[in-house]
Order: structure tokens, then sequence, then C-alpha cells
């Protein structure tokens, strides 16, 4: 309508594009999609060839730090922004030029984006309003929606009168009543308190699970990702680290930057070079922690992995602990590198106590030491006495 | 500190705002009120309490009634274009626009200007024969016509100074309120498929409804006392087309020397406007939607 006049101003949408061939078995299908900003300091990349497709009916995570293109992914599949280069379909069909309203998705908003002077309910229906569904079939799923979240009571309270949670329940209700097959949520729970964003995780993944529906779900909080996901898409400066289900990026992290982000605290991340029977922890003389050829290469090794009091651990020395209760974190040094093991419970251990850290063979991790990627290697070397 | 500091501290705070209040605000109110009811003081003959004398005059004043009705034509067609000019440029340029900067600051500078210079740009716009008006009619062929100096015409010159002028200053009220709105709501609309007039209508008019209200108010507060315009442009006639209630009370009041039937002229324009502004506030309340 007036893509001729602003083309900069509101994206320039065409027809639906022909189907694509296969697409029907992924619910959303990503292909080698860009986009960039033009700012004061030039052109910026939001992201980058990204390609990834999801399953019907799955919850799926985009993870990643602030900046790394996770909501300009989330707003490029409602078509709120329009990609650069790249396809985008949504239930078999390209949609990559199609306006938000003709993709059959929905959304909540991080700030949940409610009508302030209309009542919970008028928010709820706005949408089959505007595509002018019948009073009596706009009612039925009004009832539907507000028992299924608990808002029946509070249909006639403005936005204003309601909690965060509750408001975040309305964002869901409008998002839910337009019963699309693909939702797409942009850090909905970053404005709750702890407490509430726990039940809300659960409460959000049941939906998802009873309504069947495909959801897209952007974060930065690995927690949310972790208890969530059925798969996590792990991007950094526009591009994609890792995607897998959150088992994948736990336990066999591509790369150093994924290994980093996921897990509480992250894992610890030790330089190797040569040494006597092996590769050792630089600055130390041993013992060996893997075979020599990785010498140069990154050790990762979990604090939750690290075992204290081994005779043929890493001797390393206390610099802080922190205790959490059911737990404490040990932050050690080992040369001079810094190392942070978590044991249960108390300990006795003290700033400047010597220590021996040791951990499981299968615990390790390798990634090369120039290009930070995992390198699969079975380290055996004394399975005997380093397996418990 | 003690209870009573507090509570002192609080009217010193207050007591230089309130003392230029009363001193320059209510006290002459309260004067003016008194006056309408004596006679003008004359050098011979101090004022004497005539009570309802001067309303009574003042109800048989035809030009009063004149300056009162072309006062409401004026507001009538002053305050809805004006108030909807000012919408419409600040959806304009609240918009994704090159060069929006530019625009808003084009759409200010008749706030900015002086009155009185600008009535005189004006003037020279609305003069018969050689004014801007006249010669772009003459290229058509139109017969010649003397704005200003036409009992049918020169009250709207005046109108069309005042949407000219009006309109900018309001628009940056909208354009404040505009900017406030988060541009989640028109997404969140975008993807239910609302256009862009389903959302105006629906969103983003209940949600200018507060700075409506505050336009509205001194709309008809402007409109009221415009005085400037009349000065330079008209001076209230031809046959007093253009009289209009403030520039008949100065008339009164000094160039004939009436301060008495002045003061009268002054209450009746009070009660007026007060009772507008109570009423706007008392309807508009309740559909007015603050957050």
């Amino acid at each position: 309508m007036m893509a001729g006049r602003k083309p900069y101003a509101t994206p320039a949408f065409s027809a639906p594009g022909p189907p694509v061939p296969g697409g029907a078995l992924s619910a959303i299908v990503v292909e080698n999609v860009s986009k960039h900003w033009t700012t004061a300091a030039g052109m910026v990349r939001a992201v980058e060839g990204l390609s990834f497709s999801l399953d019907p009916g799955t919850l799926n995570v985009l993870l990643g730090p602030s900046g790394c293109g996770k909501s300009t992914t989330l707003r490029l599949i409602a078509g709120l922004d329009l990609a650069d280069n790249g396809r985008i379909s949504i239930g078999g069909q390209d949609v990559t030029r199609l306006p938000p309203s003709r993709r059959s998705i929905s959304m909540v908003f991080q700030s949940y984006a409610l009508f302030p002077h209309l009542s919970v309910a008028e928010n709820i229906v706005f949408g089959l309003r505007v595509r002018r569904v019948g009073a009596v079939e706009r009612d039925r799923r009004l009832q539907r929606v507000a028992g299924l979240l608990g808002l029946t009571t509070l249909l006639d309270r403005r936005p204003s009168q309601l909690s965060g949670g509750q408001q975040q329940r309305v964002a869901l209700g409008r998002a839910f009543i337009a019963e699309t097959p693909v939702c797409l949520m942009d850090e909905p729970l970053s404005n709750l308190d702890a407490q509430l964003r726990q039940e809300m995780r659960q409460e959000i993944r049941n939906l998802q699970r009873t309504l069947g529906i495909t959801m897209v779900y952007v974060t930065h909080d690995q927690v949310e990702a972790m208890t969530m996901a059925d798969r996590v898409i792990l991007l950094s400066a526009g591009r994609i680290e890792q995607n897998g289900s959150p088992v994948d990026l736990y336990e066999t992290p591509m790369n150093a930057f994924v290994a980093r982000f996921i897990g509480t605290p992250p894992m610890n991340l030790l330089q190797l070079e040569r040494g006597a029977a092996g590769a050792v922890i630089a600055g130390t003389s041993g013992p060996a922690v893997a075979t020599a050829e990785l010498a140069g290469a990154t050790l990762g090794v979990r604090p939750e992995h690290v075992v204290l009091g081994r005779e043929d651990g890493v001797a390393g020395s206390v610099d802080a602990v922190e205790y959490l209760g059911a737990d404490s974190l040990l932050a050690c040094r080992v040369g001079c590198q810094p190392l942070t093991a978590r044991v249960a419970g108390r300990t006795g251990l003290q700033r400047g106590d010597k220590v021996r850290l040791g951990w499981a063979a299968a615990a390790s991790h390798f990634f090369d030491g120039a290009t930070q990627m995992r390198r699969e290697v079975q380290w055996n070397h004394q399975p005997a006495t380093l397996v418990a | 500190m003690t209870r009573t500091a507090n509570w002192l501290y609080g009217w010193l705070l207050l007591l230089p705002a309130a003392a230029m209040l009363a001193l320059f605000t209510h006290y002459p109110a309260v004067t003016t009120l008194w006056h309408s009811f004596e006679s003008t003081p004359k050098a011979a003959r101090p004022s004497v309490f005539v009570g309802a004398e001067n309303y009574r005059e003042l109800a048989d004043d035809p030009i009063f009634w004149k300056a009162l009705a072309n006062n409401l034509w004026y507001a009538a067609g002053t305050i809805p274009l004006s108030i909807a000019l000012a919408l419409l440029m600040a959806v304009w340029v609240n918009g994704k626009l090159r060069g929006r900067g530019f625009l808003r600051l084009a759409y200010f500078t008749p706030t900015v200007l002086p009155m009185i210079a600008v009535a005189n740009i004006w003037l020279f716009f609305y003069t018969p024969e050689y004014g801007l008006l006249e010669q772009f009619r003459g290229a058509f062929g139109s017969s010649a016509h003397n704005w200003l100096g036409s009992r049918n015409s020169a009250l709207g010159c005046l109108m069309v100074v005042a949407v000219w002028k009006e309109a900018g200053f309001f628009m940056i009220f909208y354009l404040a309120a505009l900017q406030q709105m988060s541009p989640n709501l028109a997404e969140a609309a975008a993807i239910e498929g609302a256009s862009r007039w389903y959302f105006f209508r629906r969103v983003t008019l209940p949600l200018l409804m507060p700075t409506t209200l505050f336009v509205l108010v001194n709309a008809v507060i402007n409109a009221f006392r415009l005085v400037d315009h009349v000065v330079v442009m008209t001076r209230g006639g031809p046959d007093n087309a253009t009289e209009l209630l403030l520039y008949y009370i100065y008339e009164i009041g000094f160039r004939f020397q009436d301060s008495a039937y002045a003061a009268t002229l002054t209450i009746v324009l009070l009660a007026l406007l007060g009772s507008v502004a109570l009423a706007q506030f008392w309807f508009l309340e309740r559909k007015v939607h603050y957050q």
C-alpha cells in the first residue's frame, strides 16, 4: 500500500511464494537468512547466513548473549523485519516477503505490548475482532483461553490493575486465542521475579504441549533454555554456534563458546602444554591430563566434574570459597590458570590451602587451540586411577 | 526535623510562587469583580456602587453579542481544524521519514515567531490588488476581492492564520505523546492483521485522549483570548465583523476609558472560559484513559 513511497519504512510485501518442496515436514525452515542494519557507525550485521529447521509441535529456544541476533531472527520469522537474503518458510509455505498477519503466527513481546486502555478481555480478543470472528465463537474462545490461563475473574480489569505475572498471562492469552500453529516469544519471562519465572517456565511448557503448537522462544537465560527446550539454537554475533538438544549442548559442546555459555558456573577452560608424559596444564609439571598431541589445545572440565583429594590429581591452591548451601564453589588456581570446582556441602578448606584436583577421563573436553572447535579424542591414559 | 518544621518549610517554599499568583492573578481578579459592580470613576466624580447596572448594559449591547457570536464562530472554525491538522502532522512526522527533524522544526516555527510580525506577513498575503493571494487569483483571471475589507471573508482570514499558528504548537504535544507509545503495540496489532486505520482508531486515538483534552482546553482558551492578530490586521472591522471579546475589552478599557464596563466584560469572559474548561474536564475525564 505504501511500499512504493516509503520502501525503507514499510517492508515491501508480496504475494505468497510457491510451496517449499519437502517443507511440510518442518514447521519452520530458515535458509541462509541474513539481515544488516545501517547505523551511524556503518553496516551492522545482525544475522549472517542463518539456516535451521524446526519440527512441528516442539519448543525451540534461540539462546545467546545480548546482541547475538536472536531477537532479530525472531522478528524476521514474524515478518516485523524483512530478511536481506535467504528464505523463510512456515508450514511449508514460503513467507519470506509476506506481512506478519499472513504468516499464521502469534507473538508474545518482552514488554507484553498490552493495550493499556482496553480491558483484559478486549486485549485478548483484539485479533479476533480485527479478523471479524463472530461474537459466539469469540466468546467461546475467550472463555477457553481465560480458563486455561486462570484469567476468568480478571477479564474486566485494565492491564494497569494487574500484577506483572497476570499481565504476562494476558499476553499469552492474546497469542493462544489466535490458535495459530506457530507461537513466537521474545524473552517473555524477563520482567518477572525469580519465583514466578520458574512457575511460568513450567506453565508455558505445559501449554505448548497441550496445544501442540510450535514455539520459538528467545531468551538469554540458559536455565530457561535447558529446562524448557526440545531444541536449543545457540547464537553468537549473528551466527549459529550450536543447534541441538539441551543434552547435546551440555555434554558435547561444539566449541569453547558453547562450553562456556552452557552451565553455571561455566566450564573451566585450561591451556595445555607439552609435559613429560603427555600434555599437562600450562604452568604445571604434571601429571599429564591428555596425550602429547593435545599440547597447545584447550582442556575443558565442568566444575561439577572436578573431584578433590585424589592422589593423582593436579596440584592447586584455593583462592576463594563460595558456600551455596547444597554445595560450595571452590575458586582454585592451577599453575597460573583459574579452575573452579563444585563440591557437595561444606568443605573445611580455606583460602591458601593446597588441594589436588582430579576428574574422570570421560569428563574431559578438548578444543583446538587456534579454532576453538571441539576435538574428539578419547583420553584413556590412566583409566584405572582416574575413574573413581 | 520535627513535624512543625516540615510544615513551615513547605509553606516557605510555596510562598514566592503563591505571593506572585496572589499579587498578579487573584487580587486583580477580585478587584475586577468588584469594579464590575461600580460606575467608572471620572475626574470630578469618584466611582459609586451601581449593582448589576453594568450587566444590564451588557445584555443590551449589540456589539458585545456580535463579539461573542464572532468568538464562537472563531472557536468552532479553528479548534477542530487545528487539532485535526496537529494530529495528522504528528502521526506523519512520527513515522520513519527522511528529514523528519527538519519537518518537526518547520511545523513548530509559527509558534516561535512573534505574532505581530507574523500578522504583518499575513496582512501582505491578504492585501487587495498586489497581495500574494490576489496576485495568485489574478493569474487565474478571478475578479478582485478585498479579503480583510469584506464582512464575509475577514473573520475567515483570521481563522486561517490561527489554524496555521496553532496546529504546529499542538502537534508538538501529540508528537511527544506518540513518542511515548511503545512500537510493540503497533507490531502486536500488525501480527493480528489490523490495518493502520483500525490501529489508529482503536489504539492510537484512545491513548492520545489525555493529550487531546489538554490541547482542547488550551485551544479554547487561546480562541477566546486572541487579540494580536485583530490589532494588526483588522482592528475589529469591517463593521465589527472581526470584533472578538478580548479585543472589545481592550477597546472599551483603553480607547474609551470605560474601566467599569471593561471589568464587567472581563468577568463575563472569565466565567465563560472557566465553565468551558470545567465542563471539558468533567465530561472528558470519564472518557480519557490516564495510564
